[in-house]
């Protein structure tokens, strides 16, 4: 019962890691390509906890506690990138 | 049916619970016209989902240190993804790549307008 809840849960994440994907390469702007590439690194975090929840192991918490930070970082810098370029 | 089982289905219910969230979140991404509406599927679903995979974590190792690291994440999403949210959002504002025709209302179009003519008198 519990294999088949986190086989439907990773199937579920990957098909969410792959539109997040198909958006990243289609975006029309560079802030559509911002939203998807964040949501896309929410889903990495996702898939992280899935396996820790999995393995009854605490290893990468520390690792989804690095993407939740450099996640921050990389939106707001892209986004003071396209206000302050020339129009 | 021990109290592990009860926090192991648990567990299971909020796993299916976020990625079920997680692919609404990809979906907007995918289907919504324009950057503002996208940042809603952007933030609200996928912070809850995250939440709940949090939870589930929680649930699986129940540990004061592992506990503690997850309410840690958890606030640091909190904190952030509105912060960014609203950065990218201004951003998209003041390059004008959104499509004026899908807002109701625009605000700050008499807020910018008013301090423009302060500024030109």
């Amino acid at each position: 019962m519990m294999n088949l809840a986190f086989a439907v849960v990773i199937v579920l994440l990957g098909a969410s890691a792959l539109m997040a994907v198909f958006r990243v390469v289609t975006g029309p702007t560079i802030l559509d390509r911002m939203v998807a590439s964040e949501v896309f690194l929410v889903t990495v975090m996702c898939g992280l906890l899935v396996e820790m929840a999995y393995e009854r192991d605490t290893y990468a918490l520390s690792l989804v506690l690095c993407l939740a930070l450099l996640g921050f970082v990389g939106s707001v810098s892209v986004a003071r990138f396209v206000s302050r370029r020339p129009e | 049916m021990t109290g592990r089982d009860v926090l192991d289905a648990l567990a299971a219910i909020c796993l299916l619970l976020g990625a079920v969230l997680a692919v609404s979140g990809a979906l907007g991404i995918v289907r919504f016209p324009d950057v503002l509406s996208k940042l809603h599927a952007a933030t609200k679903p996928q912070v809850l989902g995250l939440m709940l995979m949090l939870a589930a974590v929680g649930l699986r190792v129940p540990s004061w240190g592992t506990i503690s690291t997850l309410v840690l994440i958890a606030a640091f999403q909190v904190l952030t993804l509105p912060v960014a949210a609203h950065m990218i959002g201004r951003a998209a504002y003041r390059t004008r790549q959104l499509k004026p025709e899908r807002l109701y209302r625009d605000e700050l179009a008499e807020v910018v307008e008013r301090a423009s003519d302060d500024q030109a008198s």
